[in-house]
């Protein structure tokens, strides 16, 4: 993997997320337990943990596909609330790419692309298209533009994924263990278009157990369980010197 | 890395044996597989041979086609000539004799509007204005009162006039009050939920005949003096309020087939509710329920012939009335096997064209 990028250079120091004493029950479960995350533009960071622990849940509070209970999530100088007008204005900035992509298959690859900006943007369908052809070119799959998600493999679906949050020039990308659907031989060509998009600069979060990537790419690695935050810190440190007994548990787990 | 070669061996082609190809092979695989299968055939065959044959005689070789009524009582086959005797009343009822160009005119109009829009590349803007002012227009002929046209109450709209503009009317208002109903009962919002969910169930609870009852009879009697609704009005409303219950709840098994994942992708991307529902979740759903909502659609078609009971004279009551003519009497076999085929070609049209349909919406 591309190690010239593990140097994490300094991102901007304005919180573009701010998460503040935030808690969320599923039920009586407490699946998030008093988060709290800064989020600087540019910043990359990967969330990782033991399955159940809420990293995912965590990521889609970012942009309300799950509602937090308590605490306060700010994202781009916007409070979530039930007000549905902020909470679509937020989705409108902040990019998710899922662990089963879901595209909308009834749509070919380019209406995809191009349904978020004509609706949401109101950007003309002439330029919406052209953009989308754009980031369908970076992913490496503009020859698919006419064909429908089924007709494609899982890992150019998933490529069309990022396309897709990318054409609505997000300013945060979340992603949702992008590569855990995948087929083995699939997981490079996806990772590949995520290195591409940190080397520019994009600001990310991404639960991954992709421990590679999370060390070539991020400025933080975050180590999650029982709904905490139980351990973060840069990914040399994190990966060669765990502090928590939980973090050097999973990563003998994990790393054999 | 090298690519591995992998070489086939060459060998001789060889052909499936000649009892397996072919009309033989295909008679074989098809009727005569087994001891079991081989009886059945045989038996239908014999089913076949004894039925057909009369049948056809009946139908077509003693059948008499327009001779009178006594000459019918003495022929050994079908009497067709009660159909193309009385055919103008089955066909318009008491719309005044000398005006039935007009609603000929009309389904002349009508069923040119549907041959052009049952391609789906058609489909357009200009399309979707043209059908409400082709079916004014359609009103309008009907009605009359204008262009020195004389004003027929509505009446004397009967027979077949009767039956389509209770299908066309019921069947594509019931459509999008289903769909809403359906999108209610999913809501969010408690009150919305639950009066969708008190309406649907109230009217499936019902039976058809008791609703166009209550409208035809009851309804008037709360209504204040000198206030009259039509009664066709009162019918067709009547039919739209049971067939969209029914058609609500077929779409809300579409709209729970969706993957929760086409919502989360949908709202991730910032659309609002209407656009989320308009433009991914509903034509997702909509698609996977087509056959059963052909088949509500159906069954609602040929429902309307129980508006006989609130004394509408549609296509089956004319044909009823046109039976209890004395010289008539007794050939109810041909007219209503007449009365069946219209039926029937509506239906055969509506089922064709969903399937149609679904194959064009394959992705």
């Amino acid at each position: 993997m591309n190690d010239k990028i593990a140097s994490p250079e300094k991102s901007s120091d304005s919180p573009i997320i701010q998460i503040i004493d935030m808690h969320k029950w599923f039920g009586d479960f407490h699946v998030l337990n008093d988060i709290n995350l800064s989020v600087n533009k540019g910043e990359r960071i990967v969330i990782c943990g033991p399955s159940g622990s809420g990293k995912s849940t965590l990521i889609r509070c970012i942009n309300r596909l799950e509602e937090h209970q308590r605490g306060r999530i700010i994202v781009d100088n916007i409070e979530l609330t039930n007000d549905i007008k902020n909470v679509e204005k937020i989705r409108a900035e902040v990019g998710m790419v899922f662990q089963h992509f879901n595209l909308f298959p009834h749509l070919t690859i380019l209406e995809n692309l191009t349904l978020g900006p004509i609706w949401v943007r109101k950007t003309s369908r002439a330029q919406a298209e052209e953009m989308a052809m754009y980031y369908l070119e970076k992913v490496h799959i503009a020859e698919q533009a006419k064909k429908y998600p089924g007709q494609l493999s899982g890992g150019q679906q998933q490529r069309v994924a990022i396309a897709r949050s990318l054409c609505m020039k997000p300013k945060v990308m979340l992603f949702d263990e992008p590569t855990s659907a995948l087929d083995p031989e699939m997981v490079k060509e996806v990772l590949d278009v995520m290195i591409q998009l940190a080397q520019e600069g994009m600001t990310m979060l991404v639960v991954s157990h992709e421990m590679g990537f999370a060390r070539s790419v991020a400025h933080r690695v975050l180590f999650m369980d029982f709904g905490q935050i139980l351990e973060q810190n840069t990914p040399q440190d994190f990966f060669s010197n765990p502090q928590h007994e939980r973090s050097k548990l999973f990563l003998s787990q994990i790393l054999h | 890395m090298e690519p591995a070669i992998i070489s086939i061996p060459a060998t001789e082609e060889i052909k499936p044996p000649i009892t397996g190809i072919g009309v033989i092979g295909w008679v074989r695989k098809n009727l005569f597989t087994g001891k079991f299968n081989t009886l059945l055939t045989l038996l239908i065959l014999f089913a076949i041979v004894k039925t057909v044959p009369p049948i056809i005689r009946w139908a077509f070789v003693d059948s008499l086609w327009s001779s009178q009524s006594q000459a019918c009582k003495e022929a050994a086959g079908a009497c067709w000539s009660v159909v193309t005797n009385n055919i103008r009343f089955i066909l318009f009822g008491f719309y005044p004799y000398d005006q039935q160009w007009r609603p000929i005119a009309a389904i002349a109009l009508l069923v040119g509007f549907i041959i052009y829009s049952h391609n789906r590349r058609r489909w357009n803007t200009k399309l979707l204005i043209a059908w409400p002012l082709g079916l004014a227009a359609m009103g309008i002929i009907m009605y009359g009162g204008i262009f020195s046209l004389p004003e027929v109450e509505t009446e004397k709209w009967s027979g077949i006039s009767l039956t389509l503009l209770l299908a066309i009317f019921g069947l594509s208002a019931a459509y999008p009050l289903g769909v809403l109903l359906a999108l209610g009962r999913r809501s969010r919002l408690p009150a919305i939920k639950a009066l969708s969910v008190v309406y649907i169930e109230l009217i499936r609870g019902v039976p058809l005949i008791s609703m166009l009852f209550m409208a035809s009879v009851m309804l008037p009697l709360f209504l204040p003096e000198g206030i009259t609704i039509n009664k066709i009005l009162r019918a067709q409303v009547a039919i739209i309020l049971f067939t969209a219950a029914y058609i609500a709840e077929v779409v809300r098994g579409g709209l729970q087939a969706i993957p929760r994942g086409q919502y989360e992708a949908a709202e991730a991307l910032g659309l609002s509710y209407y656009q989320k529902m308009r433009l991914i979740v509903l034509p997702q759903a909509l698609k996977t329920v087509i056959p059963p909502t052909v088949s509500i659609l159906i069954s609602a078609f040929k429902d309307t012939s129980l508006v006989v009971i609130i004394g509408l004279f549609d296509l089956l009551k004319t044909t009823h009335v046109t039976l209890s003519n004395p010289d008539w009497m007794g050939f109810s076999n041909e007219a209503y096997l007449f009365t069946s085929l219209i039926y029937f070609v509506g239906c055969f049209f509506m089922s064709n064209f969903s399937r149609r349909l679904e194959t064009q919406l394959k992705t």
